[in-house]
């Protein structure tokens, strides 16, 4: 079992959009929403035999549109939304809705995936989240911990803040907030922070990183990249598109040139774990110690023992140890557009490259040893 | 002969007169010395026992041999008779006949001469003792004469008896008495002395009276005059302290009272504690000197500044000083601060203060702990004292004056004349040492020393933070001179930048090329190098008298020079050059790339050659000699190294994104589903065709070409579209069958297995090719990755290729490989064919004709 192989699966589509279920904790089981133009467009629900490194997977059909992005309900395993494109004379526009897997699906012990995959089922429609005022949908994002009531939707230069009715099957813009600035701005990604009681909001469009609190749908802050002073530690922990782009001119002077970095994710129990997906079609994995918010003495570097002792003595506030690369994966051909950590085990993670090729990973044994003890 | 005689004589004689004669004979005999004893005993025993005799002694009882002394004539006669013949006894007797005759005329002579000896003899003896008649009379006479001299001296003594005795007690008496008068006069004396301030005279006398009046205190009268005396010297000690006190007096003036109060026993102690302390109120008046010269240099800097626009403030004040010579030399520029150069102010400390002090100590020393000891003054131990009190007075004094010293140097902020400082620390370290001769066990010297190595650090660091200020003003120029040309393209003259050390006149001339910037800038820095490296070079040279102080010798070499400074330096470029790779990010459009490119060439320009001249230059200037483990040149090197790559790659990415930028708007901003049918190429595609041949150009400037592979000569005309097309068939041509999903992974797999697998990410090197490989493979990745974030009509479609094809053909001539650029530009458009709604590719010689009008 000594850091077992990657798991390889393969999706017939391109595919962008790829999350973790949620409000699953037993199993390992990712989402993989696909990309197509010209087909039925399908979500993959991916489910990881962590003993025996098997894959099981489920096909339903998402019928409306190619999937832009895709999140999970941190409440209700069966509930997911999607932000989707539909052409219509020659006119493309994203929209998002919110769906319901059936129900064989939403515990994964659905019996035959054979025949699943011949005969795949649809969706169940909940309810659109209706912005057509607001222009395309980039991202929808959940408030996390939270009960599955609210929604937080990006499109164009807006924020909107979504309450879903008990059944979700209609859901009410309570607030919204407007973008303004120079130019065309578009918000490009965004996360909820876990912090504050779920009022900050983190957002990203071009190279600024800007945060809302959610109460009264004000700009607090912004900055733009390239400054590399992190928002203020509890809000840090969580904003990934901080993040992101933080960890983008990390990469980008690490790999020499400019890999475009895709995804930033942070391991929900270990957030010096960082892993990044870009479109040298690599999977990194890097132990950013200075960002962590554990206390050093828990964590040593891997590639760097020499430091190892002094580690102990150091506080994470100080200067940065050695933020180093654990492990390049390099199973993609193409660009790699999602990773995302596995709800279920934090030590274990999936990567999709536009090509379709979902790549699932460990983080390395050694390290985990080392982390934990 | 003498024998033949006595025998013929002895035969002759009678018995008894021949042992008479016999007797005489022996004496004479043993007189000369002829021993025969024996046989004069034997001859006397012969008369009893002939016989035997004869028998015992054959040979000589021969009576028949004439010359022995048994002879018997008869005998012999009667042998003659009856052994020889007539003729025979005939020559006998005459030859006999003819030896007596000559014996008798022998004896004769002997006789004769004998009777002379003895007449002289005779005669002699009556003279002689007429001789000793007459001194005998002589003796008489004198004898008789010595007495009548003893009588007469005996009674001359006799008579001077008591006038001698006289004549000694009247001397006596006249000594006593002029002692006498001596202390009767000796407070008029003194009193005189008093008016006359012959203090010496005074205390001498004094001196000399004391014990006797200290003897006789118990007279009255004595015992008046001692007091008259105490009251006297009591004065005296008065006016003494009084000349003590008193600023005015000199040195000398001073040592004397001191000398004079000590004989007067006044306390050892206080005399020292008293000496000292006026002189340091003298030596404090120096200092207060030398302090308030540094006090006004603050506040005057401000308004002979103002009043002297023309810069020329300094030197006016202290004409005549040693210094002065040189004080024109001063550039008010540098030490704006001070009115009075360092120069002369050191001068001034050691003129007024250090040889004042020399001046104490010197004649404190001859008062107080070399004089010559009078007994109870030794007993007091006072050279110790003495001593033990010049130290902690000189120590006092010398740290105030070298706190000033150093508040002084403090203020030498300027970097341009090095030689004034290492003239002024010379000139005080020098001086220093007469203290250390004089005072040898004195701390002072080696602080002194300190202040001077103290002094020589700071020089080091000064120089260093000026060589880094002057390295950053030269960027700014350079980044002038960078962005002249632009600025200037209307014609108007860029304003003269006034440079402070004069680096580079790039700004004035109309566009200096990149490689005339890189070599005005590194020539520049060079030589700063080397007059900072001359300049500090000073602090060693041979005259100046701490160069050959252990640390100067050693540390500040190695340590200083060397690491503090030259390293420093060099690391300091290779750092700021980092800095700017690294702060790019928040004020990325301030660092031009010309400027990165620059940058990269100079440290890579110090990688090769410049690390190691410099490095050989200063050891070799310093000779220095490593005792602690100094930074390799390799190490330096690599530094540059990394630094130059560093550089490098940050230009590659500047520029990319840069070109990405232009792609990624063009991308972004358009409505490709509904766009119309592709006329012309893209201006954007131009313009990024443009900005890479000017990139090319600029890097083409510094790097050299670097090597491509091999292409085939017709390269430009490769079908590309053709190439693309027939892939994109393959490519989507299964998509269009649902039950093989699969497949196109797999085609797509297979397919990449087969094309050269192109590493996208790769190292720049140092050349053009490389660079410029970088530069586009970073665009037309941004490219692809953009068109994959939308959604095309047909006519988008085919505008992309259309852009592709442009951007083939002008590419290619670039990049080290051309693969890399037809792979990308395959990959964009395959990938907007399968963002296409409609995917309808346009003919190949559609696009040609295209591309070639426009």
């Amino acid at each position: 079992m000594e850091d077992d192989a990657p798991v390889i699966y393969g999706l017939e589509f391109q595919a962008r959009a790829l999350t973790a279920q949620t409000a699953e904790t037993d199993a390992i089981r990712f989402l993989v929403g696909t990309q197509s133009l010209k087909f039925d467009n399908q979500i993959h629900i991916i489910d990881f035999d962590d003993e025996n490194n098997i894959i099981n997977k489920s096909v339903l059909l998402h019928q409306v549109g190619e999937i832009w992005h895709m999140s999970a309900s941190p409440a209700d395993k069966s509930v997911l939304t999607t932000c989707y494109n539909t052409t219509s004379d020659s006119r493309v526009a994203t929209s998002a809705a919110v769906w319901r897997m059936p129900k064989e699906f939403e515990s994964g012990t659905h019996e035959s995936p054979d025949d699943s995959s011949n005969n795949p089922q649809a969706l169940e429609l909940l309810c659109h989240l209706d912005n057509a005022a607001q222009g395309n949908m980039a991202c929808v994002l959940w408030e996390p911990m939270g009960d599955g009531k609210r929604l937080v939707s990006l499109a164009d230069n807006h924020v909107a803040l979504w309450d879903l009715e008990a059944s979700s099957t209609k859901a009410t813009v309570s607030s919204s907030a407007t973008l303004e600035g120079k130019g065309q701005l578009k918000f490009t990604s965004g996360k909820w922070s876990p912090h504050h009681n779920c009022t900050q909001l983190a957002t990203a469009n071009d190279t600024a990183i800007r945060g809302w609190d959610l109460r009264s749908m004000s700009q607090n802050f912004c900055q733009q990249r390239g400054l590399s002073a992190n928002p203020s530690q509890p809000r840090r922990a969580a904003q990934d598109p901080s993040r992101c782009l933080w960890g983008e001119k990390k990469n980008s002077t690490r790999l020499l040139f400019f890999p475009r970095v895709w995804s930033v994710r942070y391991n929900h129990s270990h957030d010096q774990l960082v892993l990044t997906g870009s479109s040298d079609s690599r999977v990194i994995l890097s132990n950013m110690v200075s960002i962590s918010s554990e206390p050093f003495g828990h964590l040593a570097d891997e590639d760097d023992l020499s430091d190892g002792e002094d580690n102990h003595q150091e506080e994470k506030s100080k200067e940065p140890l050695q933020d180093s690369i654990i492990a390049t994966y390099e199973e993609h051909e193409d660009s790699v557009y999602a990773v995302e950590w596995s709800c279920a085990d934090p030590w274990l993670f999936a990567s999709l490259s536009y090509d379709g090729r979902l790549v699932i990973n460990r983080v390395p044994r050694a390290l985990k040893y080392r982390i934990l003890l | 002969m003498d024998a033949d005689l006595s025998v013929s004589a002895a035969s002759a004689a009678p018995e008894s007169e021949v042992a008479r004669k016999r007797r005489v004979h022996g004496m004479l005999k043993q007189y000369y010395g002829i021993n025969d004893e024996g046989k004069v005993a034997a001859v006397a025993a012969v008369a009893a026992t002939a016989e035997e005799e004869e028998e015992e002694e054959p040979e000589s009882r021969d009576p028949c041999d004439i010359n022995g002394p048994h002879f018997d004539p008869e005998l012999y006669l009667n042998k003659l008779r009856k052994e020889c013949s007539l003729t025979e006894l005939m020559d006998q007797e005459s030859l006999m006949v003819k030896q007596i005759r000559s014996l008798d005329s022998d004896m004769q002579t002997l006789v004769y001469e004998n009777y002379n000896k003895f007449i002289s003899a005779t005669d002699t003896i009556r003279k002689m003792k007429n001789d000793f008649k007459k001194m005998e009379d002589e003796m008489d006479c004198l004898s008789a004469n010595m007495a009548a001299i003893t009588e007469f001296s005996a009674r001359i003594s006799g008579t001077l008896q008591d006038q001698h005795a006289q004549i000694t007690k009247l001397s006596g008496v006249h000594t006593l008495l002029r002692k006498l008068q001596f202390l009767f006069e000796l407070p008029a004396r003194l009193n005189k002395c008093l008016e006359l301030q012959a203090y010496a005279q005074a205390v001498s006398s004094h001196r000399r009276a004391r014990s006797v009046l200290q003897q006789y205190s118990h007279m009255p009268s004595f015992r008046g005059i001692q007091d008259d005396c105490h009251a006297i010297m009591e004065q005296l000690a008065q006016r003494l302290r009084q000349k003590f006190r008193d600023g005015g007096s000199s040195a000398k003036d001073l040592s004397e009272c001191v000398e004079l109060l000590l004989q007067l026993d006044e306390p050892a102690e206080e005399l020292c504690d008293k000496f000292l302390s006026h002189a340091q109120s003298r030596l404090e008046a120096d200092l207060q000197g030398l302090e308030a010269e540094l006090r006004e240099a603050g506040p005057a800097s401000g308004p002979t500044a103002l009043l002297d626009p023309s810069g020329k403030p300094s030197a006016a004040p202290v004409a005549g000083s040693p210094a002065d010579s040189v004080s024109p030399m001063t550039n008010p520029f540098l030490s704006p601060t001070s009115r009075m150069d360092i120069l002369e102010f050191i001068d001034r400390g050691c003129n007024e203060f250090v040889s004042n002090l020399c001046l104490v100590i010197a004649s404190y020393q001859e008062l107080f702990i070399n004089r010559p000891q009078e007994g109870d003054l030794a007993s007091k131990n006072i050279p110790q004292m003495a001593s033990g009190k010049l130290h902690s007075f000189v120590d006092s004094l010398a740290t105030r004056y070298f706190s000033l010293v150093e508040r002084r140097i403090q203020e030498e902020k300027g970097v341009g004349d090095n030689s004034l400082l290492v003239r002024a620390l010379d000139r005080f370290h020098r001086r220093l040492q007469a203290i250390s001769k004089l005072l040898p066990g004195s701390a002072v010297p080696s602080q002194g020393t300190e202040i001077v190595v103290q002094a020589a650090r700071e020089r080091i660091r000064q120089y260093l933070s000026a060589l880094q200020s002057f390295y950053l003003d030269s960027l700014t120029d350079v980044r002038q001179a960078l962005a002249a040309p632009r600025l200037s393209v209307g014609g108007s003259a860029v304003p003269a930048s006034g440079t402070l050390l004069g680096s580079s006149s790039g700004g004035k001339d109309a566009a200096p090329s990149l490689p005339e910037l890189l070599s005005s800038l590194s020539a520049s820095i060079l030589n700063q190098i080397k007059s900072v490296l001359a300049s500090v070079h000073l602090f060693t040279a041979k005259d100046i008298t701490f160069s050959n102080k252990p640390y100067f010798k050693g540390e500040f070499c190695s340590q200083g020079v060397r690491e503090g400074l030259v390293v420093s330096f060099i690391k300091f470029v290779c750092q700021s050059s980092r800095h700017f790779c690294e702060s790019a990010g928040d004020r990325g459009g301030s660092t031009p790339p010309a400027l990165l490119l620059l940058l990269s060439r100079l440290c890579l320009d110090y990688e090769t050659s410049t690390i190691s001249y410099i490095l050989t230059l200063t050891d070799e200037q310093f000779l220095v000699q490593h005792h602690v483990p100094v930074t390799p040149v390799t190490a330096l090197c690599s530094e540059a190294r990394e630094a130059a790559q560093k550089l490098l790659n940050h230009y590659v990415k500047v520029q990319g994104l840069i070109i990405s930028q232009m792609l990624r708007k063009s991308v972004e901003t358009r409505d490709w589903v509904n766009t119309i049918e592709p006329r012309n190429v893209r201006a954007v595609m131009k313009r990024v065709v443009e900005d890479t041949t000017s990139i090319d150009v600029q890097v083409g400037l510094l790097y050299e070409e670097g090597v491509r592979k091999a292409h085939s000569s017709d390269s430009s005309k490769r079908t590309f579209s053709v190439y693309s097309s027939s892939r994109q068939q393959a490519r989507y041509a299964p998509s269009y069958t649902p039950s093989a999903p699969m497949d196109t992974n797999l085609l797509s797999n297979i397919h990449k297995l087969f094309s050269e697998r192109i590493d996208i990410f790769s190292p720049v090197e140092f050349n053009k090719v490389s660079v410029l490989t970088g530069i586009i493979k970073i665009s037309l990745k941004t490219f692809l990755e953009c068109v994959r974030l939308r959604t095309f009509g047909r006519y988008g479609l085919q505008q992309i290729q259309v852009d592709c094809h442009y951007l083939q053909m002008y590419l290619w001539r670039f990049v080290s490989d051309e693969n890399l650029v037809h792979f990308l530009l395959d990959e964009i458009v395959g990938s907007a064919a399968h963002r296409c709604l409609d995917p309808a590719p346009m003919e190949q010689s559609v696009i040609e004709v295209i591309c070639e009008r426009g």
